[in-house]
């Protein structure tokens, strides 16, 4: 399929940009952001026959004039509307960010290594530089966007030893405007030796109109920490969204990604992990739930790169209405990965004769005294369950959402930041109960 | 109670059920025994409203309702109960979940307020009593993991839950050593009442020495071959079902 490119917003929208700048033109900075934009005025947008992107037509976006969000503006954004999306008695950090910029009205810090990459850009530009691009490929054309427009996004750093006691909120705000808006935050996870953090990004959208969320986070993983990343994507259904968390895993490190899809037109979300270090165990478990005409694609990769590291992958999907989803899992054992044990499962529930999935494993092992196992179905209720449910005097329509739920809760009972597991528990019941599987 | 007329069933055109008559009055205990593949489990499962089966012809009414024109969930809020020959096991539904939303449906048709949660715990409680089962398993997934014996237990334990009118209990003696028999045995005898009936399916009489039935029929390629009292368990432990085939030939 053919994808017709409009690139001139970016180009043009960055030109101005410039114009407007006070020296920051000539920073080491904002040449990552030139040759970021070059890159990707070069290459365009993905097309499908790319393998990458095969199931995945970007052409909604591609053919849309999209206006960056280049400055804060808070302007018309209610307390009251903001605070729908905190978690009731959350103690943690909560760094807000409306259309990706850092929203200190909004924003609780507990912790002094939780901030504002614009902030920590200003007084210590060099302590960005060293692991900001370092995890992504300069070849991934969403990467190069977010990187043209970056100002903004989360830094969170926990120094060697320290067990963050709550959990960290990044609360992603998108505005609608009367023209189509980009934001590009951009988060910085880095965790020393032998410390412990939980992380959680939401994704929410305030007001009407089309949103591209163009997200990219890199987490780094040092020697023995214990990292759980979550993300949830509940942003509007005239939302894109473009994610990419990628993952590196120091020796003896254990990270865990839950990434939970729930909002938007056309979303796809990059999870990769590198396990750079002997002895690590990755855990990614995914859930989307589609309905309407959305599209979810989730791709992931695990890069076994050192030996005795364990990987455990579960990805599910629920889709209802004319919607779609890809699942692509990669996993790929290098020649010195021995004892190498790898799990990927995924599992998808159709709900409807006219939803669809496409799921695709793909193992690469180099390496001979291994591990890996992987399976993926594809399927319907089962019948034997509903009438089990029915028999006992449970309708069916409830009997549907019985299941449905329990499918789903599989995924979210692996999240340990207790407020996001309650949140996504009551979102997905009151769902069910309103009878529809999601919507904005 | 219950009046079926002449009854019969397909499956995938093939006819199991051919004219299967029977009265079921409050009160009574019904056996419906018969060698395997004579149709007991499919004469339990049309009752119960499973779709796999066509029924071709005859009537079934259910305390004067038409109960073929019933969904499943609506013969269940009427009082009817299936113990299930295979209980089916239902992955991250708990069993307490599962329960309160079944009780909660039958209580509503009855005209019965919905029970809270402290209500529902202590009546779950009582009940688990009666056939003797474990507390944590309140949390465990519905028959996940369960042994056969425990999935047989937990279908007492939730026809004990739901209080029903009429239980047809499906060879629910299969695959249980004689403890578990005696417990399941007891659990049923605790529950009845002279207002209600129960309908045992049971290839063996072995079941029958615990749960004494008021009646035995013995089902042969789709008809009730024959009809007596309990005796007649007792003369098909010792005879087998051929004669009676021979007789119904």
């Amino acid at each position: 399929m053919k994808t017709l490119q409009n690139l001139e917003w970016a180009l043009s929208s960055f030109q101005q940009w410039e114009k407007g700048m006070n020296g920051e033109a000539e920073t080491e900075f904002h040449g990552l952001r030139r040759s970021a934009l070059k890159a990707f005025a070069e290459k365009g947008y993905p097309t499908t026959r790319l393998e990458e992107w095969r199931f995945t037509n970007v052409q909604p976006i591609a053919g849309t004039s999209f206006v960056p969000a280049l400055r804060y503006d808070p302007s018309g954004v209610r307390r009251e509307d903001v605070g729908k999306f905190f978690f009731p008695g959350f103690q943690g950090s909560r760094l807000v960010f409306i259309n990706g910029h850092y929203a200190p009205e909004f924003s609780e810090r507990q912790d002094t290594g939780v901030r504002s990459l614009a902030e920590v850009l200003r007084e210590d530009s060099e302590a960005v530089l060293r692991h900001l691009g370092r995890l992504v490929k300069p070849g991934d054309p969403f990467a190069a966007l977010n990187t043209a427009f970056l100002q903004d996004g989360a830094f969170v750093r926990v120094p060697d030893g320290v067990e963050m006691p709550g959990a960290v909120h990044l609360l992603f705000i998108s505005t609608g405007g009367e023209k189509p808006a980009l934001q590009t935050p951009r988060n910085l996870i880095i965790v020393g030796t032998g410390s412990k953090v939980s992380i959680v990004e939401t994704y929410h959208t305030l007001g009407g109109g089309t949103n591209l969320t163009n997200v990219v986070t890199e987490v780094f993983a040092g020697e023995g920490s214990v990292i759980e990343h979550d993300k949830m994507q509940n942003e509007s259904l005239s939302s894109f969204h473009v994610g990419t968390t990628q993952i590196e895993q120091k020796s003896g490190s254990t990270v865990t990604s839950n990434a939970v899809t729930l909002g938007g037109s056309l979303v796809r979300n990059n999870v990769g992990v590198v396990l750079v270090g002997e002895g690590c165990e990755a855990t990614l478990n995914g859930l989307s739930v589609g309905t309407g005409a959305q599209l979810i694609d989730n791709h992931t990769t695990i890069d076994h790169a050192s030996a005795s590291c364990e990987s455990h992958e579960l990805y599910k999907a629920i889709q209802d209405g004319r919607s779609r989803g890809v699942f692509n899992g990669k996993i790929f054992v290098r020649k010195d990965a021995q004892k190498t044990d790898a799990k990927q499962t995924n599992k998808t529930l159709l709900l409807s004769d006219e939803a669809m999935m496409d799921t695709k494993p793909q193992l690469e092992i180099f390496a001979d005294d291994v591990k890996c196992t992987h399976g993926a179905t594809v399927g319907q209720l089962e019948e034997e369950q509903l009438f089990y449910l029915r028999s006992r005097g449970i309708p069916l329509d409830a009997a549907r959402d019985i299941l449905t739920f329990a499918f789903a809760s599989d995924v979210i009972n692996r999240v340990h930041v207790e407020p996001l597991r309650e949140q996504l528990d009551a979102m997905l019941r009151a769902r069910l109960r309103e009878g529809r599987v999601t919507g904005a | 109670m219950l009046e079926i007329k002449n009854l019969h069933a397909a499956v995938g055109g093939k006819e199991i059920l051919r004219g299967v008559s029977l009265t079921v009055r409050p009160g009574e205990v019904h056996a419906i025994m018969g060698p395997n593949g004579s149709g007991k489990s499919t004469l339990a499962s049309v009752l119960a409203g499973r779709d796999t089966y066509e029924v071709t012809a005859g009537e079934v009414f259910y305390r004067g309702v038409n109960l073929l024109e019933l969904d499943p969930e609506e013969r269940a809020r009427e009082g009817l109960f299936l113990a299930f020959q295979y209980p089916v096991e239902i992955p991250g539904v708990t069993n307490s979940y599962f329960l309160k939303a079944a009780l909660n449906a039958v209580r509503k048709q009855r005209g019965e307020e919905e029970l809270d949660a402290v209500d529902f715990l202590a009546l779950i409680k009582e009940k688990m009593k009666i056939v003797d089962i474990d507390p944590t398993f309140l949390n465990r997934s519905v028959n996940e993991g369960f042994s056969g014996g425990e999935k047989k237990r937990n279908e007492i334990f939730q026809m004990a839950v739901l209080d029903p009118r009429l239980a047809i209990l499906d060879e629910t003696d299969s695959g249980l050593d004689i403890d578990a028999l005696r417990i399941v045995a007891d659990g049923v005898n605790k529950l009845r009442r002279k207002e209600n009936a129960v309908v045992v399916v049971t290839h063996y009489q072995r079941l029958l020495n615990y749960i004494v039935p008021d009646y035995v029929h013995v089902l042969v390629n789709g008809r009730i071959a024959r009809s007596g009292g309990r005796e007649l368990a007792l003369q098909l432990e010792e005879k087998g079902y051929d004669w009676i085939r021979e007789e119904a030939a």
